[in-house]
């Protein structure tokens, strides 16, 4: 088991988010979440990767074995848990390149091996940045800075290539691309699908699953995962609404 | 306070209390300021007979002149009867004799600025004696800059060698009656660093690597002149990353710049003075008038400051742009955390038509420091054409600091353009937690975050140096935040 999330509670603000929340992801396995706005989805990815305002109220996360809570963000992503974030914050003057190289070297310290040296580094990341056909001139401008939505998130899986994460939770990173940046995003997922390295895709178009396809699809709503099940579920929920789901559910 | 610049006044104005009776051998005059302790040190320093007028006149000229009324700044009064004016350079015994006598504390520091290693037992303040031989380092860059016909020296032997140049240049910039400090510098400064390049020479190394191991203590009122004579170039660095021990609290120096036609002078200054503690005790008050002179056409002058230290900074490096297209910039960083202030900026007076000036200010406070930025951008008549762009960037860290911006403008002549853009931010959670999220520690995230905001100010630092000044600021916001 990559994580086993039992009977998850968090709150923002003290008011509950997530309620009671069970989900487990095994080696290789590609989740898929899907769920109406404001359902919580968000919140669950933000309080799995140890944002410091989402309060874990119970319940119990265990990651590779260990207590994913006990960490400190920075922690968690040394361990291997990657977010693709549904809105990607900009810094300015702080080069994407530079911030990924002490990104890297981060995880590499903790795993225990010597900083990249740059040449190396550099011939990674270019064979990275053309598989998410990022213009080079990405690579030493400011992170995120004056970069489109769907550059953003294109950024987003180029980061989540070169840090080869064991977990990697991507938050809507399907929103806002064109067809042709979809291919390429699901493109650069598929590429890093060893059978070892597990996804949880948060999306609300059953169009991303057509190219990456899940094991699992689950519907989120009011903070609890209401149903399970295969693609089959997001095809129906692309053809029937939220609705039917959330009745039956209660 | 009206009523404490009229102690200083009282005091300035008593005659010395026990008599005057130092003799010439002596190398420290008790505390003190009077006609006599000026003649002294001009005496002692074997002054020709224009250094001494030009130092009694500033005198004089002080003596009339009233302490600035402290903006923004909170400060205790400065006793000026209670400073010694003249010590001479003397062997402390106290000193550590080698590094293994150093704190260790200070070692690290400076392990963290990247400071190279034989300039650390300098810093550190070990006895001269013990420090290494960098004398034929030193002799080399001498050899270089005499081929190049460059002059670069101690004031004191530039005032010796020189006398020429120092009594026609000195002072026509930042002249005696400038303001209360330039006045006492006047008086009172025993030395600093001359430079003189001349016509169409560039300078064949940065300033400061010689400058760095050299820079021997000049004390508290320090002078420095640089000339750059036509079509010649010269960049110069003062100040070190390096945290610098001084008793001395206050500190008034004078920089006067001149380019001539078409020449360009680059002028980057690193302060890193103590700030006093987290409770804001001791500390230095650093109040520098600086100032830079474009007397020919075309000619360019640009400062580039990173003030990390001193209790309080106030300075405001200027730019006269006399010559026609003349160019004058400032590149600004100062951060100040726990109790520092600062008051810094700079003004730009418009002369000549065409010139043009570019003002990139970031301010970075933390703790419940202060930090101010001033600027003026004035526009004469005569400046046709003429045009300016400020930028001035507030970071702030945490609620309790305060960042201000003041920047005036007079616009005397209509074709002129100025564009003035101002931005606070914060460092947003958001940021911090993207980057944690991608593996860093929340102080490498800071770090990374804050150079970036930096980034247009440090790129013209010298190569060298931009890596140690970025350095600086991590361990100047060290505990800045959570
Ligand atoms: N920091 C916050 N402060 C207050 N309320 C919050 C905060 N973060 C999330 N919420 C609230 O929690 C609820 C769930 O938000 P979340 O962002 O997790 O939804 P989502 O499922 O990701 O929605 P979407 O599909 O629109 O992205 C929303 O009602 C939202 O307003
Ligand atoms: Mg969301």
């Amino acid at each position: 088991m990559i994580i086993d999330i039992s009977n998850l509670h968090a709150s923002v603000n003290g008011t509950e988010i997530i309620k009671g929340l069970n989900l487990q992801i095994g080696p290789g396995e590609v989740h898929a979440i899907m769920g109406p706005n404001g359902s919580g989805k968000s919140t669950l990815a933000q309080t799995l990767a140890g944002k410091s305002d989402y309060e874990v109220t119970a319940g119990t996360v265990t990651y590779k074995g260990a207590d994913l809570l006990a960490l400190e963000a920075d922690e968690r992503a040394r361990a291997g848990l990657f977010l693709g974030f549904q809105y990607p914050v900009e810094i300015p003057g702080v080069s994407n390149v530079y911030m990924l190289k002490a990104a890297l070297n981060a995880r590499r310290k903790a795993k225990g091996l010597a900083e990249i040296d740059s040449v190396e580094f550099m011939r990674f990341v270019r064979e990275k940045a053309k598989l998410m056909q990022l213009d080079q001139s990405f690579l030493s401008r400011g992170v995120n800075e004056g970069f489109s939505g769907g550059e953003k998130k294109r950024n987003e899986i180029f980061q989540m290539a070169v840090l080869e994460p064991d977990l990697a939770i991507l938050d809507e990173t399907d929103s806002g691309l064109d067809i042709d940046a979809l291919k390429v995003v699901a493109n650069g997922v598929n590429a890093q699908r060893d059978g070892e390295r597990a996804f949880l895709l948060i999306t609300h178009y059953q169009r991303l699953l057509d190219y990456i396809k899940p094991d699992y699809v689950h519907v989120l709503a009011n903070g609890r995962i209401v149903r399970s099940g295969t693609h089959e579920l997001a095809l129906e929920l692309e053809a029937n609404g939220y609705d039917g789901v959330l009745a039956a559910a209660g | 306070m009206a009523s404490k610049q009229q102690d200083v006044k009282d005091l300035v104005e008593r005659k010395y209390r026990h008599g005057f009776v130092t003799d010439i051998e002596s190398d420290t005059l008790p505390p003190g300021i009077d006609e006599d302790v000026i003649r002294h040190i001009s005496q002692v320093k074997g002054e020709p007979q224009f250094m001494l007028d030009w130092r009694l006149k500033a005198y004089r000229l002080w003596q009339d002149m009233q302490a600035p009324n402290w903006a923004k700044l909170k400060l205790e009064p400065i006793d000026y009867q209670a400073i010694s004016y003249y010590s001479a350079p003397k062997k402390d015994e106290n000193a550590p004799k080698s590094l293994d006598e150093v704190d260790p504390k200070l070692l690290e520091t400076y392990d963290k600025l990247g400071i190279p290693l034989h300039e650390r037992a300098r810093l550190a303040g070990v006895a001269v004696d013990a420090v290494f031989d960098s004398v034929s380092v030193t002799t080399t860059f001498k050899d270089k800059l005499a081929d190049a016909g460059v002059i670069f020296c101690s004031f004191s032997e530039a005032v010796k060698q020189h006398p020429e140049l120092i009594e026609r240049y000195l002072g026509t910039v930042v002249p005696q009656r400038d303001n209360f400090f330039a006045a006492l510098n006047s008086a009172v400064f025993t030395d600093g660093s001359f430079v003189y390049v001349p016509k169409g020479v560039r300078c064949p190394m940065e300033l400061s690597t010689y400058f760095r191991i050299n820079a021997a203590n000049t004390g508290q009122f320090e002078r420095t002149l640089i000339i750059a004579d036509e079509g010649s170039h010269v960049s110069y660095l003062e100040g070190c990353t390096a945290p610098q021990r001084d008793e001395n609290q206050l500190h008034a120096a004078v920089v006067e710049l001149i380019a001539e036609k078409d020449a360009e002078i680059k002028y980057s200054t690193v302060q890193n003075w103590y700030p006093g503690d987290e409770n804001g005790r001791g500390g230095i008050y650093n109040f520098v008038t600086k100032r830079g002179d474009c007397r020919g056409d075309r000619s360019k002058i640009s400062w580039t400051q990173v003030e990390a230290g001193s209790a309080i900074t106030w300075k405001y490096p200027s730019c006269i742009l006399r010559g026609a297209q003349s160019v004058g910039e400032f590149y600004s960083v100062a951060v100040t955390n726990n109790y520092q202030q600062a008051d810094t900026g700079t003004k730009m007076i418009h002369i000549g038509p065409g010139t043009r000036s570019t003002i990139i200010s970031k301010g970075i406070s933390a703790g419940q420091a202060q930090n101010a930025y001033r600027g003026l951008v004035k526009m004469m008549p005569t400046a046709e054409n003429a045009r300016n762009y400020t930028q001035c960037d507030s970071l702030l860290m945490g609620n309790q600091c305060g960042a201000h911006t003041f920047p005036y403008m007079e616009i005397k002549n209509p074709s002129a353009i100025v564009e003035h853009e101002a931005t606070t931010s914060k460092i947003a959670d958001d940021q911090l937690f993207y980057c944690r999220q991608r593996g860093l520690s929340e102080e490498d995230a800071v770090n990374m975050i804050v150079n970036g905001f930096c980034k247009e100010v440090f790129r013209e630092l010298p190569m060298e140096f931009a890596v140690e000044a970025q350095n600086l600021m991590n361990v100047s916001l060290e505990g800045a935040v959570g």
